[in-house]
């Protein structure tokens, strides 16, 4: 109901919404919750365990209690605190947790069963049968518990991810945060103000207090316009600072379009900022806590603290006949301030035995609330007090138990609260997160002239801290009343005393916990829930830890905490994930020859983020083994083109070069004649292979290093690490240039045909004998021609700058045609190293020696390098080991699989008779048939010998002969030739 | 968690690789016993304080860096380049 003349929502503007289906009215300025106050709705959601009717709690991020589902399909989100939802012209809310209706709720029959349901009820009654957990109890108690669902569907809306820098962050923009803002930012440093609320203000939009002579929100407003003027200043109003971190370190959430009927298309609906600041204030004010009392859960019962600040800031009254239960003086507030409004006031039940009186309302001192009812919405309580009994008609009950200061940020690194005699709260502790210092009600600061005073000396402090040294800060005049507070933590009596409102955790259930000794806040909390819902016992924990101190019999600080850990409010996974969906993921990495790949209708397969072409169809080709075979064929009959522009490029140069990569190499790299290529592979310092590649001796001093695709970076961090780490000495520097030049196999017996008819100068087996390179000139292009191969025929690689690469491709397909030549695709380069016995990653898995593969004698003996010490090692050689042999299949239809496992002949199938696997596989057009490379123990003495290939998961059997892994020219003419 | 490059100043620690402890600089001699070997392979503290990490500036200078930590506060202590330290030997 709004009451004439209060609020500071814009009474001309109307904004149309919906709750559960029916149309509503608010205003500009108004959230969900005051909205539906507005307009007498109580009851707006179920419980999550009992069903039992919920309505709304608090006015802040804390609610525990006013839970709705926002949007449709999508954009449909659940579990919004109605308090953080902004109202919106045509914003559609529904209740959850209720069927078929939130009057009529069919799982309330739950509340029936709460004997049986108390805490621990899941572990104890769920038992048995076992089988039964998973297909019958956990869908069924899923169905029934929990709040509300995803829509399923994929969301489709932008989230955004930030990054700031400031010299003072200030988390809270109330009197503390305002005042810390303002000292800082009028100081010249840098400063981001963050605050949760679309206003800034904190309390004082909620309160009526002066500061300065002025209202508090015109004060503040008066604040935020000077902060605005600032350069150095910048203000977040609707971020949420969410989790501190290591080194100043800070994660918020801003909600940047979540308030918006028509959210800009090209703007986020959120952004998760990662915030680093040098000095923090923690300016994040106090929550208003609960007392337990039986069936303290009704709607209509809520924080005295909200009820004010419905009133104050959006005009609403909570209730038409208002009744308090305090334990302290803030309780008093709401009464004169609902009085002072002309609302009625029906009572103030104080606990306190000396309660101030009040000339305007009844006060019941020594009171205490023993019950309530009205089933879906308070209609009565019964009260004992002092002078006896009594039943108060009332529809609506402002509860304050006293306030907790907001540790929570001060607590993230794992620091405990300090407790708090004087306040009966926990306060943040000194230096638990380091730069960071807390102000104001965060400190247990609870008078507005206290909070003032002390925001700015936080400020002071923090710039003192970074050298900026502030002489004078005039703090404005306000309030400086006293707090005092006369701890209530619950009721005794018959009947559940709510603690935890979302999870249902009631007193009895903590008190049975403490019963059962799970006597620690950890174990309690987890044994009951208690705080372990979506806003994390905030306005409950308190209360809990202090049933749990007094079922004990420890003090509360003996008691202690719970850990607490980030995030402060719940942070969607698609904020914290922004960027990070689809493509966004996984960049895309494309070669020289990636779009005229495309255009022959290529297939693109991944390779690490690089894509390659598959194979190149042609017109009749059905299969991929038909493109693949045809493709081998031209590659071993005539020429073939394949881009190889992802391996890894490493330019090395200097006068320790060729000592350095003596060093990385595990075979001799100097003697090694300058325009020459040497194959080498590097090893890992544990003696296991590392990676394979060629080195081009370029110059005396220069080398080019490449690497498999793979293997890029890592080879790049390792030799970075050899150099700096081991031999710091050595003159010798090198940079990747993988994208600096694109590079083509051109490889089949007319390869050097083509190359006459595309170099500027042709050359002859003279001079460019295999193994050979030199730079080339083409179409006055200078680049870089290496005579290696990859498929074992007579074949070069030529680089040039990667800005040609694309029209080089073009020129090499147009040439390779009248030689019957082509591009050939990853399948067809696979199948022809296979057939050749030449490695990659599938051998080189990281766990095989040089030993393994065949490869021992290139560990030279004459040198060190990086893992020669431990590739000695007994049991990294020797007859034990699996090395890498070939397999063809006995029966020339024969399948190989990759993955399959290696048995003699006779033993059965099972691992301990495992012999070896299968690494790679592919028919070979060449021979014929199916061949494989594989390691088998001892596998280079049994050559000749028979094995079974057995893939348990295709179910592929096969009798197959160990061979030399090399299938096809052994001696290896066709490429010298 | 952010650390100070002695080059490029103060960056997030999604900018660096983490390798291990810094006792991979104290490379032993190619003929040392295998027991050397295998400690300097395998063998590391789990220390509950302080401790010498290498981390490699890959998203920036590229360079190798030793720092110095505290796992329980979670203080940097010292960062400093990998090659300084090891100025003297190789």
């Amino acid at each position: 109901m709004r009451i004439v003349g209060r609020g500071r929502v814009d009474r001309t503007i109307t904004v149309p919404f919906t709750f559960d289906g029916r149309r509503f009215w608010g205003h500009e300025g108004d959230t969900l919750a005051s909205a539906l106050m507005a307009n007498g709705v109580r009851m707006v959601g179920r419980s999550f365990k009992y069903h039992r009717p919920r309505g709304i709690f608090s006015a802040g991020s804390e609610e525990p209690s006013a839970l709705v589902t926002i949007g449709h399909g999508t954009a449909r989100t659940p579990n919004v605190r109605a308090p953080m939802q902004e109202l919106y012209e045509g914003l559609s809310a529904r209740s959850q947790n209720a069927w078929p209706s939130l009057s009529r709720d069919l799982l309330a029959l739950n509340d029936l069963l709460a004997p049986f349901l108390g805490a621990g009820f899941y572990y104890k009654t769920f038992m048995w049968p076992r089988a039964f957990w998973e297909r019958v109890y956990e869908p069924a108690i899923r169905r029934a518990a929990g709040p509300g669902a995803l829509s399923g569907q994929a969301d489709a809306a932008r989230y955004d991810k930030a990054f700031a820098h400031c010299d003072v962050l200030v988390i809270g923009g109330g009197p503390s945060g305002l005042m810390a803002a303002l000292v800082a930012g009028r100081a010249g440093s840098d400063v981001i103000l963050a605050e949760e609320d679309r206003k800034f203000g904190g309390r004082l939009l909620a309160e009526t207090e002066e500061v300065d002579g002025q209202p508090g929100p015109d004060w503040a407003a008066g604040v935020v316009a000077e902060l605005t003027a600032l350069p150095n200043v910048r203000l977040m109003p609707r971020t949420t600072v969410t989790g501190a971190y290591d080194q100043g370190t800070y994660a918020a959430l801003e909600r940047v379009g979540l308030h918006l009927a028509a959210p800009h298309p090209d703007a986020p609906l959120e952004t998760f900022w990662r915030i680093v600041a040098r000095r923090t204030v923690l300016a994040a004010g106090a929550l208003e806590r609960a007392i337990a009392f039986p069936d303290n859960d009704r709607p209509g019962i809520m924080q005295a603290g909200a009820v004010r600040a419905y009133l104050h800031r959006w005009g609403v009254a909570a209730g038409r006949n208002v009744t308090v239960f305090t334990n302290n003086d803030s309780g008093h507030r709401t009464a004169r301030d609902l009085r002072a409004a002309g609302v009625d006031v029906a009572g103030v039940v104080d606990a306190r035995p000396d309660a101030p009186d009040s000339a305007d309302y009844p006060v019941f001192a020594a009171g205490h609330v023993v019950g309530t009812s009205g089933r879906h919405g308070l209609r009565e309580i019964r009260v004992r007090h002092a002078g006896g009994q009594r039943q108060l008609a009332t529809d609506c009950l402002a509860v304050s138990g006293g306030w907790n200061p907001s540790v929570h940020l001060a607590c993230h690194m794992n620091a405990r609260p300090v407790w708090h005699e004087g306040i009966a709260g926990f306060v943040a502790p000194d230096g638990a997160v380091p730069g960071m210092a807390a102000a104001g009600a965060a400190r247990g600061l609870f008078s507005t002239a206290g909070c003032l005073a002390d925001g700015a000396e936080a400020a002071r402090a923090a710039l003192a801290d970074l050298g900026v040294t502030v002489t004078s800060v005039e703090v404005p005049r306000a309030e400086d009343g006293a707090y005092d507070i006369a701890p209530l933590w619950h009721v005794p009596g018959k009947g559940r005393a709510w603690l935890d409102y979302q999870n249902d955790v009631t007193v009895k259930d903590v008190e049975m916990a403490a019963h059962q000794n799970f006597a620690s806040a950890e174990h309690m909390k987890r044994y009951t829930t208690q705080g372990m819902a979506p806003d994390q016992g905030k306005t409950s924990n308190v209360a809990a830890l202090a049933v749990l101190a007094e079922a004990t019999g420890r003090t509360i600080p003996q008691t202690g905490t719970t850990t607490y850990r980030p995030p402060y409010t719940p942070v969607s996974i698609a904020a914290m994930g922004a960027g990070g969906r689809g493509k966004g993921f996984a960049p895309e990495r494309f070669t020289p020859s990636h779009a005229a790949c495309v255009r022959r209708d290529a297939p693109m397969v991944e390779a690490g983020l690089w894509y390659r072409p598959s194979y190149f169809p042609l017109n009749g080709e059905t299969s991929w083994r038909d493109s693949c075979d045809r493709e081998v064929r031209m590659v071993r009959e005539r020429v073939g083109i394949c881009d190889v522009s992802t391996l890894g490029k490493i330019d090395v140069q200097g006068p320790d070069a060729t000592a350095f990569l003596d060093l990385v190499y595990a075979n001799t790299i100097s003697t090694l004649r300058v325009g020459r290529v040497r194959y080498g592979i590097m090893l890992r310092e544990d003696g296991h292979v590392m990676d394979d590649g060629t080195c081009a001796r370029l110059g005396p001093h220069h080398y080019l290093v490449t690497t498999t695709t793979a293997a890029a970076g890592p080879v790049m961090r390792h030799m970075e690490f050899v150099h700096q780490c081991l031999a710091p000495r050595l003159d010798v520097r090198f940079i990747p240039v993988t994208e600096q030049w694109a590079q083509f196999a051109i490889a089949g017996p007319r390869s050097r045909d083509l190359l006459n008819a595309l170099l500027d100068t042709s050359i002859d087996g003279q001079d460019f004998p295999f193994m050979a390179c030199g730079a080339v000139g083409l179409m006055g292009v200078a680049g870089r021609l290496f005579r290696i191969s990859f498929s074992g025929e007579h074949g070069y690689e030529l680089a040039v700058p990667a800005r040609f690469g694309a029209a080089l491709f073009r020129q090499l397909l147009c040439l390779a045609e009248p030689f019957g030549g082509g591009p050939y695709g990853m399948e067809a380069l696979n199948v022809l190293r296979i057939e050749k016995g030449f490695l990659t990653h599938a051998e080189l898995d990281g766990r095989t020696t040089a030993f393994d593969l065949g490869l021992g004698r290139m560990v030279s003996p004459g040198k060190d390098c990086i893992g020669k010490a431990a590739a000695r090692r007994p049991g990294l050689c020797g007859a034990s080991r699996e090395q890498l042999v070939g397999l063809k299949p006995v029966a020339p239809e024969g399948r190989l699989t990759p993955g399959a496992h290696l048995f003699a002949e006779g033993a059965q199938a099972v691992r301990v008779n495992d012999q070896g696997h299968v690494t790679s596989a592919c028919h070979s057009p060449t021979l014929g048939h199916e061949i494989a490379l594989a390691f088998l123990k001892d596998g280079r003495a049994r050559h000749g010998r028979r094995m079974r290939s057995v893939d348990h998961l295709l179910g592929v059997e096969t009798l197959c002969e160990v061979c030399d892994p090399v299938f096809f020219d052994p001696e290896g003419a066709r490429a010298r030739g | 968690m952010r650390i100070t490059c002695p080059l490029c100043g103060a960056r997030d620690r999604r900018e660096f690789h983490y390798m291990g402890d810094a006792v991979y600089l104290d490379r032993p001699d190619p003929v040392a016993p295998a027991v050397a070997w295998d400690d300097y392979l395998h063998l590391r503290d789990n220390p509950a304080g302080e401790t010498r990490d290498l981390w490699f500036h890959e998203a920036g200078c590229g360079a190798w860096l030793v720092v110095t930590r505290n796992t329980v506060s979670h203080d940097v202590l010292s960062v400093a380049l990998a090659d300084g330290i090891r100025g003297g030997a190789g």
